[in-house]
């Protein structure tokens, strides 16, 4: 087997960074609105006007950087779980750090402690993410074997389903208002995203990201065993608290900013192991990448396949996830 | 490097007995010490004891003199290089990748790699035969293929003492010899050595000192001859041997003796 990541490897990632910054900016020239393409590049030139100006500059390109402010995000925090976890399934929607994250929200928002597009309101999401990833490896602890596959992929879904039972509680309480909000948001979409959003999920996103990024050598060690990683030189326990909390924090961000889209995480990684290798140093900042262009393009789909209904972008993602996350699981149950 | 540990115990969560119960054992700078006993005596506690990497419920390891625990794990890494028994290896990886992480303890989270680290992992590709696989992806390596490669890794952390736990269980008599005659030869150069291994024979043709252990506790140290004696054998392992010295080596082989029960 070649090696991906050596001598054509920087030619390679090379290629894949330029593919992703390529297909990017796609998102712009799809929209409920035929807007000719020589136009939309005039507007972002700073020239234009009318309604289309506004259309492309107050709709479309917030969305477009939320989409990637978040796919990045996401990506990234799929790509540490494995790691973290020494496990290709392990993503923040299937570990029920997402569901976790949602039942944060929806009970801040409930309580009317924050509102919609709030600094804060990532915040609450965090605290549930944690909780969820606590009770996961609670859970799996108590089976006696934390770190098994199918014990985690297990506890991931019960625990999801319990905080999905907990985000049903709490709206059938709500008024009709708070309702009708947290429904649209749950199903993950980045409709009527605007700069507000751009600006609450880059605030997170972006510092976590480079945190991430920071921490690649450790995550290299980390993946192939705890006990190796000490000897290599890592600091374990820190190395774990910091990125486990990274990790949640970056989906907690995203989960409050746009609803709960699953599988990103486990798709972006997974192909990109396969093309440019499992060397942390380029996996997480091409995940960043790569995330931010398919998510991107992904809602561009959500918009573009039923127009003029648009469908929740996490639809889309799960199109594509489970399929590949079921030939994954298929592999490893394959080799015990 | 100076190895030692003094009245070292290590208790494991819920088991009844001890798993290392007051160990003192020292290895001198330039030797090569097996560690033997059976399964379960507390072979590899001893190694991560000595590595900080289990609680001490009494007692104090000491590298070079200073207490393991006051040690930063990068400082750590750059002085002893470790292969622990066996690793998971969820992701594709090549051998030079796996290898060249013998180096991060030498570079910054952020440095890039010098010069200097590259020659390192190539050169200790070389020393353990496996500059061929550079290219290849770990996961299609045999088990002593892969050994190697794991034995390179702590020689390109260019560290002055090197444990090895179990390194050449189930692999054949070509591979073992290189492994062992290897691990000779960096002794020469001065490495501090510290193999945990089943195989009393090569242990006491390759060792200079011997450490036995036998339920958590010391029960011989010394030079091959003084440790190896039928009769410490047969209470250790608790079956019948019997001890010759080999003709050709001119050290002592320790051949088991039909059991004293029929099976």
């Amino acid at each position: 087997m070649e090696r991906p990541g050596a001598g054509l490897g920087g030619a390679r990632v090379t290629a894949v960074a330029a593919a992703a910054l390529l297909v990017l900016p796609l998102g712009l020239f799809v929209g409920a609105v035929a807007i000719p393409p020589g136009e939309i590049l005039r507007i972002l030139g700073g020239g234009g006007g009318g309604p289309h100006r506004d259309i492309v500059l107050s709709i479309r390109l917030p969305r477009l950087l939320l989409g990637a402010l978040l796919g990045g995000g996401l990506a990234m925090a799929g790509a540490t779980f494995q790691a973290l976890l020494r496990n290709p399934l392990a993503e923040p929607y299937i570990l029920g750090v997402s569901s976790g994250a949602a039942l944060g929200a929806v009970a801040a928002l409930a309580a009317g402690v924050v509102g919609g597009a709030s600094l804060a309101l990532p915040l609450a999401a965090f605290a549930g993410a944690v909780a969820a990833l606590a009770l996961v490896f609670r859970v799996a602890a108590a089976a006696g074997r934390a770190l098994d596959v199918r014990v985690l992929l297990l506890a991931g879904v019960v625990v999801g389903a319990f905080f999905a039972a907990l985000i049903s509680l709490i709206l059938s309480l709500s008024d009709a208002g708070t309702v009708r909000t947290a429904v649209l948001w749950m199903m993950g979409s980045l409709y009527g995203a605007g700069w507000g959003a751009v600006g609450v999920a880059a605030a997170y996103t972006l510092p976590t990201a480079l945190l991430l990024a920071a921490m690649a050598r450790a995550l290299d060690t980390l993946a192939v065993g705890e006990e190796t990683a000490l000897y290599l030189g890592t600091d374990v326990e820190r190395v774990k608290r910091v990125a486990f909390a990274a990790a949640s924090l970056v989906t907690a961000a995203g989960v409050a900013v746009a609803g709960v889209i699953g599988f990103v995480g486990l798709v972006v990684p997974h192909a990109l192991r396969l093309v440019t290798g499992s060397r942390h140093r380029t996996l997480l900042p091409l995940s960043f990448l790569v995330g931010a262009a398919f998510l991107a393009t992904a809602d561009a789909a959500a918009q573009a396949l039923f127009s003029p209904t648009e469908i929740p972008i996490g639809v889309v993602t799960a199109l594509v996830g489970v399929p590949l996350f079921l030939a994954l699981l298929r592999r490893r149950m394959a080799v015990p | 490097m100076r190895l030692e540990a003094r009245e070292v115990t290590v208790r494991y969560p819920g088991a009844p007995d001890p798993a290392l119960d007051r160990v003192s054992v020292q290895v001198a700078e330039g030797a090569l010490c097996a560690v033997l006993g059976p399964n379960g005596s507390g072979k590899s506690t001893l190694t991560r004891a000595l590595l900080g990497a289990v609680p001490l419920a009494g007692g104090e390891a000491l590298l070079d003199g200073r207490p393991v625990a006051e040690w930063s794990r990068r400082a750590l890494a750059r002085a002893v290089g470790v292969v622990p028994q066996s690793e998971p290896l969820p992701f594709p990886l090549s051998v030079r990748e796996l290898v060249s992480m013998g180096r991060y303890a030498h570079l910054g989270p952020l440095a890039r790699e010098r010069a200097r680290d590259r020659e390192a992992v190539e050169a200790a590709l070389s020393r353990c035969d496996v500059a061929h696989l550079a290219e290849r992806t770990v996961q299609t390596l045999s088990g002593g293929e892969l050994q190697r490669v794991r034995i390179a890794r702590a020689l390109a952390q260019e560290p002055r003492a090197l444990i090895l736990d179990e390194p050449t269980a189930a692999l054949d008599i070509r591979h073992e010899m290189a492994i062992l005659e290897l691990l000779a030869g960096s002794a020469q150069c001065g490495i501090t050595i510290l193999l945990v291994t089943h195989h009393l024979d090569l242990a006491a043709r390759y060792a200079h000192r011997l450490l036995l252990l036998d339920r958590g506790r010391l029960a011989a140290t010394g030079t091959p001859a003084e440790v190896l004696t039928p009769e410490t054998v047969t209470a250790v392992y608790r079956w019948p041997v019997a001890v010759r010295t080999d003709e050709l080596t001119g050290s002592p082989r320790v051949v088991p003796l039909p059991g004293p029960h029929p099976s």
